[in-house]
């Protein structure tokens, strides 16, 4: 398969299905009507007789078996004549700057090529604003590897050495002797407190809130602690540069967004936009450490550019403890109630960390504000700069911490008040935003705490701490609720509809192991008519149509939304020519009466009313469409539009030992129309299990007199295994959402995450009395 | 990662002969630890000798009843053999609490025996480490030691030995025989592993040019009354907080012998025979169990992040004596405490 050098495409794999969903999903868009209630009239006989649409299907994935074959090939795997290897040097000190780095040894080995550092490296921008990638936060000085000798964290790359293979470039890199000014580094977020940076309250409070807390009968006060966690996806940083000659790159980079990238690297170095182009075809995880440029693409590019040929930079395990994290946090939390369980106020503080040299933030306090009743809001949010790399984006940024200290802090309340936890929050439910006062697009949050207990059984549940047990271990029920926002974003597709009923469909979008091939293949068959197979997918190229970094769960609603309006195009083309056929049965239509369903365009009146694609493009002498359309979704400023969930967790604690076990969870999820059965569980199952990790596993540890990561490997940070996971249910409940987009796909690669932390600590609470508020609980801390 | 020469063993006589001629050489076997520690730079051998060609894969009886295993024989392959386990079911438990599947298959059991310590600081080059580099300081003592040891340390180190499979063989009283340049010689199980004192770059007592060749284990199994008891961060792919093996001989509710040792406490597997003593001739109950646990861990110490351990040990040591007693064995399978 010569597949190395260009994007692959993916087609259809599951058994081709006789038609007719395309009459389905243009149902939606005319009639803003659900998918799974829209009539299909035709009946064409045996062969379009109208069929499951494969939206929402349980569909398998369409790069499934490239990926287990082998077949997907990821950012270090691609190879090139001349391949050059490349070995990362990470400083040893965490603050300082580099006095004497001597490669002469290192250069003297047979096969070493160059040792780059930040005194002979090729030119690179001096300018802060070429190292500001589409995400980069506002505030700071973005990081510049190799580009001077100043040293701002432990692990920073201070050399890179560039070898024939990667046994030599990584013996060399051992020779290559440093030595350094150390100064005094900070990396303990508890020594700073009283050294922070103020940020702007990120939600406007509302009432007085410091005078509801006085007053409030029932009160609780908590600080929780999050560590740092690091992402730790399966697939290595990496990024291999083709010196294509004539001054072009090609980049096969792991990125979360091509584009982004491409705009970093052209800047970064001066280059033309058409001399780079940057392919990331398939991601192995990526969880928000992919969506900035990391400093391994500008390594490749800076090695290729000085040896004029192709380079690759893969990371180790170790190394990739040298990337973003999910900032450390205190976040402190009040809230008073009426012993009726009314919420009367809320206040969240929270207290992050960052590097020294950019504001990393997200706001984890407006969750808090956002999902509860409850006339009085504050929030405060604080940062604190440590001598660490910028703390980045991590599966469902600030919702995950924020509404893991919020949820813990509802529990407790929940305790004082004497109210079942459930009760409670349906108690304080709300159908506004309490932020901003609006009505959600949709929100079926009730729904999940409905059908979430009762595939859990909650009723079953005693109140008390401690009154359940199965023999010598205490059994511990606990809940909470989950919430993430509904994000879409421009973005273009292009599509190619070929005479013969095939379809190439191209976006500039990331497939971050998410399942975003296989839903771009069942969105664009069912608007064209076409089975699975029949689509070709195009994503992960910065050459294909625009389109943002894939993260914030938005990729999934803007790209299915993206396809709609591109086939629409299509589809009103086809009609064009369809109408110029003497005698055209559909000569009267307009576009909104017409479906595109078995390779024919068809009345939605009248099935009888016809005109085969191939017909149509034939008598025009066409045989290839092609759109490109850029879908902007409007501005609904009437609307909060937010995903939710209700989660429930079982705990059995040994009473006498403390190991826990996290014996069931299930997760009510209500996000939107559901586009895959099967990859959205996939989704959600894999949050749930991370989320099983940051309770009771995940924490970066580190050396403050060092200032440096001691368990970057896999071996010692725990990640959740199979023996950790147990029975893990996931229940889509309906939610049909018909403002929020054409389609009412509200993403899911977020929303399972939230909150789950939160069930099984108020779990380990209900089994044991104790409340741990800081993670992980290990069982050290429930002694 | 230094470059280094390849070069295999034809026989144990060859295997000694190799090592002894050069003092920059190592032996690997399945380098399950060995590799992880030179892609660190902590191990910087010169040459590698593999021996996984040596005649040493056999698990055979000894004409006295017990067994002798070679000291190739793959961890998985021991846990499973039936000889193991069945006669010697505490063994096969440590083993298979250890590690995963994967690593298990390639393991040997000499190179188990010989794993080194998982110190955070032992595996990065860049601080002191009194085990790694002598006389450059512990950066575990005020550092972060939560996997670190309680008992037995000394001011120049406090690592643990992770070994599983080492706890079962401490407690079944195993020798491990070993051949060198001076011929052959049996080390027995308590005297193979050391306590750091002023030399924590030593963990055994095995000379640099010495081979294991295998682990002999005497007669008594303790089959009928035993358990592996593995306390960790998560509930498998982990290495010990704490772990407790036993072995008991049981008249009925009267203990008529009593051995166990603790993993993940010291710099070897840890056993106390003045405890042990303590259960002899009695009926089986509680409260002799914690009397025993108090005399472990009567000079137990802890540190910044690893005092629990000492309480966790107490609970540990009382469940597992209660396992073993009552010959509900803890299961490696079902993760559920028994
Ligand atoms: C991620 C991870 C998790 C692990 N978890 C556990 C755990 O939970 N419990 C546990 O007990 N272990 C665990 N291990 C350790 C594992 O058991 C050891 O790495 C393994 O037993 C070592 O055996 P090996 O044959 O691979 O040794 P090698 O790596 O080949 O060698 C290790 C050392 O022994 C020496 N050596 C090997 N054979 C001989 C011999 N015959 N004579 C003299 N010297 C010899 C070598 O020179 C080397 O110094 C884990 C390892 C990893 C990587
Ligand atoms: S405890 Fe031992 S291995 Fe760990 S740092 Fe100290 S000397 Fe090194």
């Amino acid at each position: 398969m010569p597949r190395d050098r260009s994007t692959p495409s993916h087609r259809g794999d599951i058994s081709r299905r006789t038609v007719l969903q395309g009459a389905v999903a243009v149902g939606v868009l005319t009639h803003g009507q659900a998918v799974s209630s829209a009539t299909v009239a035709a009946e064409q006989g045996e062969a379009s007789k109208p069929m499951a649409p494969y939206i929402g299907s349980a569909t398998s994935r369409v790069d499934g078996r490239d990926k287990v074959t082998g077949g997907a090939k990821y950012a270090g795997e691609f190879n090139a004549p001349g391949l050059v290897h490349a070995s990362v040097i990470g400083s040893a000190i965490a603050k300082g700057r580099i006095a004497r780095i001597d490669v002469s040894e290192a250069i003297s080995v047979g096969g070493v090529v160059a040792v780059l550092t930040h005194e002979n490296r090729p030119p690179m921008a001096d300018d802060d604003k070429a190292y500001k990638d589409a995400v980069a936060p506002d505030q700071g000085s973005p990081f510049r590897p190799l580009y001077d000798d100043r040293i701002r964290f432990s692990g920073q790359p201070i050399a890179l050495v560039l070898a024939e293979n990667s046994e030599t470039a990584r013996f060399a890199a051992s020779l290559v002797h440093v030595e350094y000014e150390p100064e005094k580094h900070v990396t303990d977020l508890y020594s700073k407190l009283n050294d922070v940076v103020s940020l702007k309250a990120p939600a406007k409070p509302r009432g007085d809130t410091a005078s509801a807390l006085a007053s409030s009968p029932v009160r609780h006060h908590g600080e929780y602690y999050v560590p740092i966690e690091h992402h730790n996806p399966m697939e290595p940083y990496a990024s291999t540069v083709i010196w294509e000659g004539g001054g072009k790159i090609t980049i096969y980079d792991k990125t979360q967004g091509v584009q982004n990238v491409h705009g970093y690297v052209c800047n970064v170095f001066n280059l033309k936009p058409e001399d780079v182009r940057v392919m990331s075809p398939f991601v192995g995880g990526a969880f928000g450490s992919g969506l900035r440029p990391q400093y391994q693409v500008v390594l490749a590019v800076l090695a290729a550019r000085a040896l004029e040929r192709s380079v690759r930079v893969v990371l180790t395990r170790q190394q990739m403890y040298s990337l973003g994290y999910r900032p450390a946090m205190i976040q402190r939390i009040d809230l008073g109630a009426e012993t009726d369980g009314t919420l009367n106020a809320i206040s969240h503080d929270a207290t992050t960390v960052t590097s020294q040299y950019e504001n990393f933030h997200r706001n984890e306090t407006t969750w808090s504000g956002l999902l509860y009743k409850s006339a009085n809001a504050k929030y405060a949010h604080n940062l604190v700069r440590l001598d660490l790399s910028t703390s980045c984006d991590m599966r469902a940024p600030s919702a995950t911490t924020g509404v893991y200290a919020l949820e813990a802090a509802m529990d407790e309340l929940a305790v004082a008040l004497k109210l079942d936890p459930l009760e409670f929050r349906l108690k304080c439910y709300s159908e506004r935003d309490q932020s901003s006062g609006l009505p959600f697009s949709s929100k079926n949050l009730r729904e999940c705490y409905r059908q979430g207990a009762e595939a859990f059984g909650w009723d079953k549940r005693s109140p008390e701490p401690r009154a359940m047990r199965d023999g010598r271990e205490l059994v511990g029920w606990g809940m909470a609720t989950g919430i993430w926002e509904a994000l879409q974003v421009p973005i273009a597709v292009r599509i190619a509809l070929t005479a013969n009923g095939h379809a190439e469909v191209s976006c500039a979008t990331s497939d971050i192991g998410t399942g975003t091939y296989t839903i771009m293949a069942q969105v664009a068959a069912d608007m064209l008519g076409l089975p699975l197979d029949g689509v070709d997918i195009r994503l992960g190229d910065s050459t294909l149509p625009q389109s943002p970094v894939e993260g914030g769960s938005w990729i999934a609603a803007s790209v299915s939304n993206g396809i709609v309006t591109t086939s629409r195009a299509v589809l009103k083309e086809l009609l064009r020519l369809a109408k110029e056929m003497p005698n055209s049965p559909l000569a009267t239509a307009a576009p909104e009466e017409v479906v595109l369903s078995g390779g024919m365009i068809v009345s939605r009146r009248d099935a009888a009313r016809a005109v085969s694609i191939a017909d149509a493009m034939q008598h025009d002498g066409v045989d290839r469409i092609v759109r490109e359309e850029t879908t902007r979704f409007a501005r609904d400023s009437s609307h909060a539009h937010n995903t939710h969930s209700a989660i429930f967790a079982e705990v059995k604690v040994d009473e006498q030992l403390n190991v826990v076990r996290v014996t069931r969870v299930v997760s009510a999820v209500a996000a939107g129309r559901i586009l895959n059965a099967k990859t959205a569980h996939s989704q959600v199952m894999g949050s749930v299990v991370w989320g099983i990790g940051m309770a009771l596993h995940e924490e970066t540890l580190i050396d403050h007199a060092f200032g440096r990561i001691m368990n970057a490997n896999i071996a010692e940070y725990h990640v959740p295994v199979n023996a950790d996971v147990q029975d893990i249910k996931v229940i889509f409940v309906d939610e049909k959402d018909e403002i929020v987009n054409p389609l009412g796909v509200k993403g899911l690669g977020e929303i399972g995450i939230v909150g789950v932390a939160a069930a099984i600590a108020n779990a380990i609470y209900h089994a044991t009395g104790k409340r741990v508020r800081a993670l992980p609980i290990t069982l050290d801390k429930l002694y | 990662m230094i470059n280094f020469e390849y070069a295999r063993a034809n026989d144990v006589a060859d295997a000694v002969r190799q090592i002894a001629a050069d003092p920059t050489s190592k032996f690997i076997a399945g380098g399950t630890n060995l590799l992880d520690l030179m892609k660190e730079d902590v191990e910087r051998p010169a040459r590698l000798i593999d021996i996984t060609r040596l005649p040493l894969s056999d698990v055979e009886e000894t004409p006295d009843g017990g067994v002798r295993i070679g000291a190739l024989v793959p961890n998985s392959d021991l846990a499973w053999h039936p000889l193991i386990a069945q006669r010697y079911p505490m063994l096969a438990s440590a083993i298979l609490a250890g590690a995963s599947a994967q690593l298990r298959n390639m393991a040997s059991t000499g190179g188990n025996l010989m794993q080194r310590t998982r110190c955070f600081y032992f595996y990065d080059t860049v601080t002191p480490c009194n085990k790694r580099q002598p006389g450059s300081g512990c950066s575990a003592i005020a550092g972060i030691n939560r996997i670190n040891a309680i008992l037995g340390t000394s001011d120049t180190c406090i690592a643990t030995h992770p070994s599983d499979m080492c706890v079962a063989l401490a407690v079944l009283e195993a020798k491990v025989h070993v051949a060198g340049p001076g011929g052959e010689r049996v080390i027995p199980f308590a005297d193979f592993h050391r306590l750091p004192g002023d030399a924590p770059q030593r963990d055994t007592n095995l000379d640099a040019n010495e081979l294991i060749t295998a682990v002999e284990l005497p007669a008594d199994g303790f089959a009928k009354n035993y358990t592996y008891l593995k306390i960790r961060d998560r509930l498998s792919y982990a290495f010990a907080l704490v772990s407790v093996a036993v072995g008991l001989e049981m008249d009925g509710n009267t203990i008529r012998r009593a051995r166990f040792a603790l993993g993940g406490v010291a710099h070897k597997p840890w056993r106390d025979e003045a405890a042990e003593a303590g259960l002899n001739g009695k009926v089986a109950n509680p409260e002799i169990f914690e009397r025993a646990a108090g005399l472990v861990l009567r000079d137990a110490k802890g540190f910044e992040h690893n005092a629990f351990k000492i309480e966790l040990a107490r609970r540990t040591i009382v469940r597992a004596l209660i396992q073993a007693a009552h010959g509900t064995p803890q299961s490696q399978n079902n993760k559920k405490i028994a």
